[in-house]
């Protein structure tokens, strides 16, 4: 309601100053959806390069330990201290690292990007309306973000150094470790979460209201469909993870024992809490949270896949009604698998069948989708060599491999020997890095001509999309098998101090080649680093050399986010429009082009 | 261009947009106390046999507290009905009263809080278990570096060792003689039980209203006031009223400003002011639906 008041005033300032809402307005402190998915796309952008460079530094420990990174070191031990002595990445470092580059990746990079710069450019343009139905809500939604960010990045720079304990964070040992970015972590979640929750709540309302006259339920691009479920995941996930982080931070400035046993022991002395918590609550909770949250991860990059797929075919998406349903019943189960993380803490054979059923159920839905895409392809008349196409292409092997490889993990008893090993890390990397990111390469590529007026340079493009795909596989395979041969995950020195290296000869040891794969594979990770130069290049300069667009729907695509001028105005449509047709009429037999918009009348 | 349904109802939902946000948004708040109350059951059912402490709240004052409530929540709607009926000057009374009593709401809790900050729970050097509430406390703390703070996870140590001087004293204090030979701080889940085991075992325990007991930092080895620290329960309890608390707040401050100086919007847009007070007033029986299912879970069971 408050929000309303903001039109309200900005109309009110604009007949004031018909030409200048001036810089902050527009930019900085702006309620319009555009600006405000423009700002997520951007933060978003930066942290998912500041993940990547954790990761950078942390692959150097894995392969050369002990040895202090060459170049960046000095920088590393006068910008965070003690943790980095000689620039050697210590163990502690190591562990911030870690726990900050799942941190920052999911909560600061994917999910900003996914959903809410796509989300807010993209949702209100496809369903017609002028605005999202909360505009200055979301403004705040992004601010939160942004603060939550902040607080994030800054907790590297406090003594003792940023949290440790993992991007699951489980107590009791986030507790106990002597540092306050914990305490940095847990405010920041919190701020997150307020930020989600609002944007959330504003993506359900704005689709539920503000559709266009004619746009129906089943006229919606999938998008938006995909859109509205993870909508849907974060409302309601994500309030137990504040639950638990509320307690969580109780736990850590007001001493309560919410999960705190009695007895806990630290550093060989008993505790002095209170004790009775319950360390197996904070991973319900946790996961509770975290297993949606994957899916809010995926949703997004497959709705993208679709549209640019749909398009780059010229035919209308296959099985659209099971997309539909699929992404709903995804939805529906995502809420009651979480605990398929947690067979290997002793909760119960009985629990762990359960979980072990939802989860092989859920995989239903997923493969309905795929293969929907798969088949989309089928008799298209496909133009595959642009860029977003290549991506969206590669997105549907890589995911397959990522869910795939999902399966013996989802068992649990084949769980009990790849728990916590390198084979989970590569699987759920498939799942994110070449999956979901390459699903929103794919709709950077795919929405820039609309969003600036230029096309991104197509030589570049593809030079990131076969650079990247290559390195992503270098980096991920060799991990399979790591994993399975039994290396564990979070080990600074990259397994090589571990006491099954000593016995390679065991059952369970580790042999020197398994553990040698560590060198190709940080090798692989920085030249994936530097194959992202191309795109940062191609970002910034096709704002001012890219090839022009000569109309404002260049792919020749139905939907409306197409109909409107190019970059879209305030308000977004020049005359309010009305749907008329499903929103892939693709090479509609009898129609003069190939393709129809959703606003076409005849 | 104006964005639509801000005041109307869209033909097909049935609903204006900030109608349709405050249900989102009330159910995700019901996931977020849902995960509170879920912890409390799980905290609860885990909790060591007897160690689980009840009956340490006053119920005649959380039954006053709750009336207090249910009271606010039915003048809410009927100055929502009021401002319906076009009279203004009903809603503004009616209103009136929702906001004082959030404000006796809160000043009734915050008497709570204090009551429970000020008890404290004291171990002798001989064993013996003290409780009572504070009524005066002289102490000297040195300036000393606090070894190992940050994650507030430190080697007990009694008063006398951290170098704190000083006394402490405590009135209607409650002696656990039999409970010699405790060590400290982890067996203080029980004292509450033990409380009570004492005032059935022994009918009068020793307990003097008039009696004001002056203890010495020298003779303590452990204590703690009932505070969220004191135990899993008072972690509870005082994180979700809190939690509650904090909604009253922000519920009554919303209202608060819709009562004054929001209330303009009636000249020029009465249609959009009804709907924000029902809005607020949506959120507001949220509110107290809370305290329904918070009164009974921390109070009676």
């Amino acid at each position: 309601m408050e929000a309303t008041q903001t039109q309200v005033q900005c109309e009110e300032s604009h007949e004031a100053h018909p030409h200048a809402p001036g810089f902050w307005r527009q930019y900085i402190f702006s309620s319009d959806h555009k600006v405000i998915g423009i700002q997520y796309g951007i933060t978003a952008l930066v942290f998912l390069l500041l993940g990547l460079l954790l990761v950078a530094a942390m692959r150097w420990s894995m392969a050369y330990p002990e040895k202090p990174v060459p170049v960046l070191g000095p920088v590393l031990e006068w910008t965070l201290g003690d943790v980095a002595p000689g620039g050697v990445v210590s163990n502690s470092l190591y562990n911030s690292l870690g726990a900050m580059h799942g941190t920052i990746m999911v909560f600061l990079a994917i999910v900003p990007l996914a959903f809410a710069a796509f989300g807010n450019y993209i949702v209100p343009l496809q369903i017609g309306a002028v605005d999202m139905a909360f505009p200055r809500i979301n403004m705040a939604s992004y601010q939160f973000y942004f603060i939550g960010g902040v607080v994030m990045f800054v907790s590297f720079f406090i003594p003792g150094g940023a949290a440790q304990a993992g991007w699951t964070s489980y107590s009791p040992l986030a507790s106990v470790i002597p540092t306050n970015g914990q305490t940095f972590w847990l405010i920041g979640m919190v701020l997150l979460i307020t930020s989600s929750l609002l944007g959330a709540v504003n993506f359900i309302a704005t689709i539920i209201q503000l559709r266009a006259p004619g746009m129906t339920w089943m006229r919606m691009p999938w998008f938006v469909w995909v859109q509205f479920v993870s909508a849907f995941l974060l409302l309601l996930a994500f309030p137990p993870l504040e639950a638990a982080a509320l307690m969580q931070l109780m736990d850590k400035v007001a001493g309560t024992s919410f999960f705190l046993p009695t007895g806990l022991m630290v550093g060989g002395q008993i505790a002095s809490v209170s004790g009775g918590g319950s360390p197996l609550l904070y991973q319900h909770l946790f996961w509770f949270l975290g297993h949606p949250e994957v899916y809010v991860l995926i949703l997004p990059a497959m709705g993208i896949v679709a549209e640019v797929i749909s398009n780059h075919t010229r035919k209308p998406i296959w099985g659209y009604k099971s997309l539909v349903y699929s992404a709903l019943a995804i939805g529906f189960l995502s809420f009651i698998v979480w605990a398929h993380h947690m067979y290997l803490t002793g909760m119960g054979t009985k629990i762990s069948t359960f979980f072990q059923t939802t989860t092989m159920i859920i995989s239903i839905p997923s493969v309905i989708i795929l293969t929907c895409l798969f088949i989309s392809l089928w008799g298209g008349s496909i133009r595959w060599n642009t860029p977003p196409m290549l991506f969206a292409l590669a997105f549907l092997p890589m995911f397959g491999i990522g869910g795939l490889t999902g399966l013996p993990l989802g068992f649990n008893f084949s769980d009990i020997h790849l728990h916590d090993t390198y084979y989970v890390i590569a699987h759920f990397h498939y799942v994110v890095a070449p999956g979901t990111i390459f699903g929103l390469m794919a709709g950077i590529y795919f929405w820039y001509p609309k969003i600036t007026g230029r096309f991104m340079n197509e030589f570049l493009g593809k030079v990131h999309f076969w650079t990247s795909l290559i390195f992503m596989n270098l980096v991920f395979q060799p991990m399979f098998i790591q994993g399975m041969s039994g290396m564990l995950r979070r080990l600074p020195d990259g397994g090589a101090g571990y006491s099954a290296a000593a016995n390679p000869d065991t059952i369970g040891g580790l042999s020197d080649k398994v553990i040698a794969l560590n060198i190709p594979v940080s090798h692989a990770v920085w030249a994936l680093g530097l194959a992202q130069i191309p795109f940062i290049c191609n970002f910034f300069l096709s704002l001012k050399y890219g090839k022009k667009v000569e109309s404002d729907n260049p792919w020749k695509a139905t939907t409306l986010e197409w109909q409107t001028p190019t970059p879209p105005p305030h308000g977004n449509f020049v005359k309010a429009p009305k749907v008329m047709r499903d929103p892939y009429e693709y090479s509609l037999p009898g129609s003069k082009e190939d393709y129809t918009p959703q606003n076409q009348t005849a | 261009m104006e964005i639509p349904y801000v005041t109307e109802p869209r033909k097909d939902t049935g609903l204006y947009n900030s109608k349709v946000g405050i249900w989102l948004f009330l159910a995700s708040e019901v996931m977020l106390f849902g995960a509170f109350f879920s912890s409390y059951i799980l905290l609860r059912v885990g909790a060591k046999e007897g160690a689980w402490p009840t009956e340490l709240l006053n119920v005649p004052i959380g039954t006053f507290n709750t009336l207090v409530l249910i009271l606010s929540s039915v003048t809410v709607v009927l100055a929502w009905s009021a401002l319906k009926l076009n009279k203004f000057d009903q809603y503004k009374f009616f209103q009136a009263i929702t906001i004082l009593c959030a404000l006796i709401f809160i000043m009734v809790k915050s008497f709570e809080y204090r009551d429970k900050f000020t008890h404290y729970d004291v171990i002798l050097k001989d064993g013996t278990r003290i409780d009572g509430h504070c009524v005066e406390m002289e102490i000297e703390k040195p300036d000393e570096e606090k070894p190992n703070d940050v994650n507030l996870v430190y080697p007990m140590k009694s008063p006398a060792e951290k170098g704190i001087q000083g006394r402490i004293v405590l009135s209607h204090p409650v002696r656990y003689p039999e409970e010699k030979g405790n060590q400290g701080r982890l067996d203080a889940v029980d004292t509450i039980k033990r409380r009570e085991r004492a005032a059935k075992e022994h009918g009068n325990h020793e307990s003097d209203p008039g009696e004001h007991l002056t203890i010495s930092m020298k003779d303590i080895t452990w204590m703690t006031n009932w505070g969220p620290w004191a135990n899993t329960y008072f972690a509870i309890y005082f994180t979700m009223t809190a939690l509650h608390a904090l909604h009253v707040i922000g519920g009554a401050l919303v209202i608060a400003w819709l009562w004054g100086p929001g209330a303009r919007m009636w000249k020029t847009d009465p249609e959009r002011y009804i709907n924000r007070v029902e809005v607020s007033g949506l959120f507001w029986h949220f509110v107290d639906l809370v305290w329904i299912f918070l009164f009974p879970v921390l109070y009676l069971l």
